[in-house]
């Protein structure tokens, strides 16, 4: 396959997901639909291209870490792990019923997953002892912390951040997903956080901006990130909450909202029309 | 049995040490509390086997978590009274709920800092921890205890609270007449006429309350309920069925501590008159940590007079 045939292919799976996951919301009645939408594409990106990760060998040493620290983001997570074969269909449908093993925030008896969370501004902690961990062991694994933006209000993430660069950790990839948004109101107008770029290089982060809904630019920031330079990296993935679904776009309703008979219809509609779009242009 | 020992951390840090000489995959994770915890020398000596976060014990329990779940014998150490209560949610998110293999040393529990005032208490931590599911907490009562729990602790499979206070405590063990099973109390004194149940630094006054006792002729069981949960029924059960009454004594508040422990056993079982001894409801007196004993009557003359008034007590409602 040709370059723009993998990112094809990539926005292919991306977008069968974004069905999946809205389906999964529409039948159990519960989901942050808004977060999972802006999520998607950073959690595709990484599960298919990305990470050294295997359904297979899901305990194997030296695998990358991946910690969803925004942890409401967890049906499109689940969305990806049965795409990658961590969770099964029939496993997945179980989403919101009685005694399910798949809660509404990551548990770590879901195969694939590290460690149980949902309370914010855990996951960077964590991964900073997973990424000193790596380095105890000397393995070259990476880990990987998807944070949400009105997250970075929990005070314990510049505890984490300031460990981070003090101890050097290259391997460790924090990534905002920067959809501008959190449950009350815009992130500037509940507690600002800007300027972001400075504040973050400031702690002694690798800092990169990137489009987050946009998969080829997310794929090369990801691919050139330098895991030598003795410093953590933190992207800055710009989002839109809702992605992908015309009216849920940068609508705070939605940030828990769950569609209507109607609206799944439409969303669906929607996506279903992109993934034909995208069928229709792969070569092979 | 009087004589003075070392603090029940430095007993912890001189066995951690030697462990960690022998087993390179125990890392100490602490909060610039090293001095605290007294593991000066550990860091000295095995300086890639320590992680420093910090004032920052919230982010120095997330860390330690992530370190055991790559692999390691984690122990995260420092001040029992900022660990169980800032970092609260740590230890039941990343620990407790996601079933890490993290051993939580909490030093200087207790009243153990004085006068330094309510910041340092640390009286709620029983209490909290043991609600959540999967942890368990122990509290050794005296040097020799707790270097016998260190020396399990390494290779034990499960989430681990250990409560230490930070003075020098009076031996109760000696090195070859000890024995410790996490979840299985210790009788030290074996007695008819009631129980005394202590943990931690209390036992020590409960025995001496005991040889008391006895010289008024009152046969008083002794255990040293070392660990808080998994608790030991059986001994507590045993003990209301064959003395009829317990005294519990605890370095806590007198809420969901020791005290709830036992009168929760008692109550469902086989209900006796239960008295609960330990800090009462309110913000703990500026003294030495002696004089606080004393104060709230958990120091052996005290637990020896709430034992003749509850004795008194319950002889006067049977009339």
């Amino acid at each position: 396959m040709n370059e723009l045939d993998v990112l094809k292919q990539l926005e292919l799976k991306t977008e069968r997901a974004r069905l999946r996951l809205l389906d999964v919301i529409y039948n159990s009645k519960t989901g942050h639909t808004g977060g999972d939408l802006s999520s998607l594409n950073i959690l595709a990106t990484l599960y298919f291209n990305i990470l050294n990760v295997n359904p297979k060998n899901k305990e194997k040493k030296d695998r990358d870490r991946f910690i969803l620290s925004k942890g409401h983001s967890i049906e499109a997570l689940y969305s990806i792990l049965e795409a990658c074969g961590f969770i099964s269909s029939e496993q997945l449908n179980t989403y919101g019923s009685f005694n399910t093993l798949l809660t509404g925030h990551p548990s770590h008896k879901v195969p694939g997953i590290e460690i149980s969370g949902g309370s914010l501004g855990h996951g960077l902690s964590i991964g900073v002892g997973m990424a000193i961990g790596g380095k105890l062991y000397k393995l070259k694994f990476r880990t990987f912390v998807l944070m949400g933006d009105g997250e970075l209000g929990e005070g314990s993430i510049y505890e984490a951040a300031m460990a981070a660069s003090h101890y050097k950790l290259d391997h460790l990839v924090a990534i905002v997903d920067r959809n501008g948004l959190q449950i009350s109101n815009s992130t500037e107008k509940v507690m600002g956080l800007e300027p972001l770029k400075d504040r973050w290089e400031s702690l002694g982060w690798d800092v990169k901006e990137s489009n987050g809904d946009n998969t080829s630019e997310l794929l090369k920031t990801l691919k050139s990130i330098d895991y030598e330079n003795h410093k953590p990296t933190l992207i800055i993935a710009k989002t839109t909450k809702g992605y992908g679904v015309s009216f849920m776009e940068n609508q705070l309703s939605w940030h828990h909202g769950v569609p209507t008979e109607a609206q799944y219809i439409q969303a669906k509609k929607e996506i279903s029309e992109k993934i034909q779009k995208l069928e229709n242009t792969i070569t092979q | 049995m009087s004589q003075f020992h070392i603090p029940c951390r430095q007993s912890f840090t001189d066995t951690i040490l030697e462990l960690a000489k022998k087993d390179k995959e125990i890392i100490i994770v602490t909060s610039d509390a090293a001095g605290t915890v007294t593991l000066n020398k550990f860091a000295k000596e095995l300086p890639s086997q320590i992680i420093d976060v910090g004032i920052a014990e919230q982010n120095a329990i997330g860390v330690a978590a992530g370190i055991a779940s790559v692999g390691k014998k984690v122990f995260v150490c420092g001040p029992a009274c900022f660990y169980t209560s800032r970092s609260l949610e740590q230890i039941k998110v990343d620990i407790a709920y996601s079933g890490i293999n993290v051993k939580i040393i909490g030093v200087n529990a207790g009243v153990s800092y004085g006068a330094f005032g309510a910041t340092h208490h640390c009286l709620h931590d029983i209490a909290t921890l043991r609600t959540f599911p999967g942890i368990q907490i122990i509290s050794p009562s005296d040097a020799i205890q707790a270097k016998k729990i260190t020396e399990i602790l390494p290779d034990h499979k499960n989430p681990v609270y250990v409560r230490m206070g930070r003075n020098s405590v009076p031996k109760i063990y000696s090195e070859n007449n000890i024995s410790f099973e996490i979840g299985k109390a210790n009788t030290l004194i074996e007695g008819t006429d009631i129980t005394i149940i202590g943990t931690g630094e209390t036992v020590y006054h409960c025995l001496q309350a005991a040889n008391l006792l006895k010289k008024e002729g009152i046969s008083a069981r002794v255990i040293d309920m070392h660990t808080l949960k998994p608790s030991d029924e059986q001994a507590v059960l045993k003990a209301a069925r064959e003395t009829g009454k317990i005294v519990t004594v605890e370095e806590h508040s007198v809420y969901g501590g020791l005290g709830a422990i036992v009168s929760e056993i008692v109550v469902q079982n086989y209900p006796v008159p239960t008295r609960i001894l330990g800090i009462p409801d309110e913000n703990v007196i500026n003294a030495k940590p002696s004089e606080i004993f004393a104060y709230y009557k958990i120091d052996a003359q005290g637990i020896y007079q709430e034992v003749l008034d509850f004795l008194q007590n319950i002889s006067n409602s049977e009339k």
